[in-house]
């Protein structure tokens, strides 16, 4: 289902709208080039330029305030919804810049899903919650494609086993983790080209923590997955690809083993080592 | 090197006697304040138990006064009367045509009845206040019971009549007989016959259905408060059917689409005020525009609830706005992110946790509306309306109206069916709070 154009404009349409200004490295699912953001007067970002590849984790790391979520945000252009917030610069989808006016935000966050910090299920049944975004999408025919939908996304969640009997209680009934898994499926219900986590597991037990850490690798198969996140441990785990964010800029982009034993920047080599923050 | 250390023993010696001097100095200071703040803390808690104890005084006896001066209303005394029916009076042809019957002198024949009892009763004074024992609807208690039984036409019928108010008032021992006759509404001849007729078992006391199926009257004996029900219920309907869907969509509108700007500001404001507007602006307002400029009838419930949607629509936008702002905007992310569209966030997550909230400010706006009487007065809802208005364009008073205009008649009988008046209107308000109450549990959703 098409859904009305959102009210939400783009902030501003970059000038080089349309034409994918930069070549894609190979393999790049997203591109961002010269991405600058801006709180009211105060900027967020600084010229980030990043490519993310198709079937990686891609982890963004760095200290708290650095813009790492901001990036993230805009990957789906959830920072539309924020006043005074303003996005100049382009990031391609595919070759396609996804801040262009023709692109509908709708659309675009039915290609990239989001998983985020807290665990936030609808106060409805686990069911429903699942069930939602096909259903507002159009993607089911009938109920039983619908119930094949969910059942086939908990199973991606890891979580089929655990509340295949009370798919009608409520969401909100269940554990933390089992929460932030369900969010999980929620988000494969629509199947996204890419995932979007903003700390997924800051709000869980190293248990819950493992289980989705798990999830992750699995799901990599299947989608392009960025993940922001506070633990380097976690992100040497999961993530093929990582990004150092510190105040803004983007200080380094590599392969995560490289980030991790060979630094090449002294601020990331800082913070790995945890001199800093 | 020894001494070295020996200095630096000394030293942190020191320094730890010295840190261990000012924390018992800090927990002498400490101990020395204690008292002080317990003290204020229990003062403190004595002045909340005090408010609380003089706010339930004041209730308790707003009650007491209340249902003291009104419960008597509830029931109401009348006459029990064996009437001749003669058959040349009633009925000369014997038809029984119904038009027939209704036309017979009904209040000859009660008359008769009545100074049957008292056949030592001839002076033309004295039998004026004899009769006056009788409600003016004594007859149409005859006609009713003649009509309801055509048979008994040529014999005798018992019949229930209605008692003047100075009576009903004399049989709930709410007048004092053993006061001089001059300072009393009845004079010794009837008090003497009022309580031969008690003692002869023909006084009844039995509920007051007229209280509750009557329109207003001067009688204060059939006087009742259906009709201002009725327009109550006319008036909160109109205002209901208006405000709700007004009021959310406005704070719909307002919290999630309308762009943050001066003139959203000044719209903001101006509402907050108008919240605070006293309520006969809003009247003066209805005068104006309903009835002047749009030509709306006087009196009708219909304008009470225009003008009463104008004033609850600030109380119903505010707490809307606030039941909104209160979702929490983790549900509205999960929602986009998802790529729900702006309005299907709305519709399928937002309301829906927002309703609750909407609905208390709804309904405690209804309770408003249902109290109000001074914007009333203005659109002419103050009249004296004897008949049940059938819908919402004919003449009708309110409860709030119907007690104020009761409270200024100065019978005694006036006196107690206003505070019965206020015993339903009170009724009305908790049931309507309870109501608010019992959805906010009933759509309370945790996440």
């Amino acid at each position: 289902m098409q859904t009305s154009p959102s009210a939400e404009t783009p902030t501003e349409a970059p000038a080089t709208a349309g034409f994918p200004l930069v070549s894609q490295g190979e393999g790049a699912k997203i591109a961002a080039r010269d991405v600058n953001v801006f709180y009211g007067d105060k900027q967020a970002l600084r010229n980030i330029a990043l490519d993310i590849k198709a079937n990686e984790v891609t982890s963004f790391i760095g200290p708290s305030g650095c813009g790492k979520s901001t990036f993230l945000r805009c990957l789906n252009r959830m920072n539309d919804i924020i006043d005074g917030c303003r996005v100049t610069g382009t990031i391609n989808l595919d070759e396609e810049d996804i801040y262009h006016r023709r692109i509908d935000v709708v659309q675009l966050r039915a290609r990239i899903g989001m998983v985020f910090q807290k665990p936030n299920p609808f106060p409805k049944s686990i069911y429903e919650n699942v069930a939602y975004g096909p259903r507002i999408h159009g993607l089911a025919r009938n109920k039983t494609d619908l119930d094949e939908i969910v059942h086939t996304s908990l199973e991606r969640a890891g979580l089929l086993g655990e509340v295949k009997d009370r798919m009608d209680q409520p969401g909100t009934g269940l554990s933390g983790g089992q929460q932030q898994r369900l969010c999980i499926a929620r988000a494969i219900a629509v199947n996204p080209e890419v995932i979007l986590m903003d700390e997924p597991c800051s709000a869980l037990d190293p248990i819950a923590t493992a289980k989705i850490e798990e999830l992750i690798d699995e799901l990599r198969q299947n989608y392009t997955i960025v993940i922001v996140t506070h633990s380097m441990q976690q992100a040497a785990r999961v993530s093929q690809r990582t990004a150092f964010f510190h105040l803004g800029n983007l200080v380094e982009c590599n392969d995560t083993e490289q980030i991790f034993t060979n630094p090449q920047h002294k601020l990331t080599q800082g913070y790995i080592t945890g001199r800093f923050g | 090197m020894a001494t070295v250390d020996e200095t630096m023993d000394t030293r942190s010696a020191q320094a730890a006697r010295a840190a261990q001097a000012g924390r018992s100095q800090i927990a002498e200071t400490v101990n020395a304040g204690l008292g002080r703040r317990y003290r204020s803390e229990r003062r403190f808690r004595a002045y909340g138990i005090l408010a609380i104890v003089l706010a339930l005084g004041m209730l308790a006896t707003l009650f007491v006064t209340i249902i003291g001066k009104g419960y008597t209303a509830f029931w109401q005394h009348s006459l029990s009367l064996e009437v001749a029916l003669p058959a040349d009076v009633i009925d000369p042809q014997g038809t029984r045509d119904p038009a027939v019957l209704a036309n017979a002198n009904y209040l000859a024949l009660v008359r008769d009845a009545l100074q049957a009892q008292f056949p030592e009763v001839d002076s033309r004074q004295e039998r004026r206040s004899l009769f006056a024992m009788l409600s003016d609807s004594a007859p149409y208690d005859l006609q009713d019971a003649v009509l309801d039984n055509p048979d008994a036409i040529g014999g005798t019928i018992k019949v229930r009549l209605s008692l003047d108010d100075d009576f009903d008032m004399l049989a709930k021992g709410h007048m004092d007989a053993d006061l001089p006759e001059a300072s009393r509404r009845l004079n010794d001849n009837q008090v003497q016959w009022f309580q031969a007729l008690e003692q002869r078992g023909m006084v009844e006391a039995h509920f007051n259905t007229a209280l509750f199926t009557n329109g207003d009257s001067r009688q204060a004996e059939s006087a009742g408060i259906l009709g201002a029900v009725v327009g109550s219920l006319f008036v909160v309907a109109v205002t209901l059917a208006l405000s709700f869907p007004i009021g959310v969509a406005t704070a719909v509108y307002l919290e999630e689409f309308a762009p943050k700007n001066r003139f959203t500001d000044l719209i903001e404001v101006n509402i907050n005020n108008l919240a605070a507007v006293p309520s006969i602006v809003f009247g003066l307002l209805g005068l104006a525009v309903f009835l002047q400029f749009f030509g709306l009838p006087r009196s009708a419930p219909l304008v009470g609830g225009l003008v009463l949607t104008l004033m609850t629509l600030p109380t119903i936008i505010i707490a809307s706005r606030a039941a909104l702002k209160s979702v929490p905007p983790s549900i509205r992310e999960a929602a986009l992110g998802l790529g729900a569209s702006k309005l299907q966030m709305i519709l399928h997550h937002v309301l829906p946790l927002a309703m609750p909230g909407m609905l208390t400010g709804t309904i405690i706006g209804m309770a408003q509306a249902l109290g109000e009487s001074a914007p009333l007065l203005m659109i002419g809802m103050v009249a004296f309306v004897v008949d049940i208005p059938n819908g919402p364009l004919d003449p009708a008073t309110v409860l709030p109206v119907q007690i104020f205009l009761w409270a200024d008649s100065p019978e005694r009988a006036f006196v107690e069916r206003t505070s019965a008046a206020i015993m339903v209107l009170l009724a009305f308000l908790i049931f309507m709070n309870a109501a608010a109450v019992w959805l906010r549990k009933r759509f309370e959703r945790r996440w």
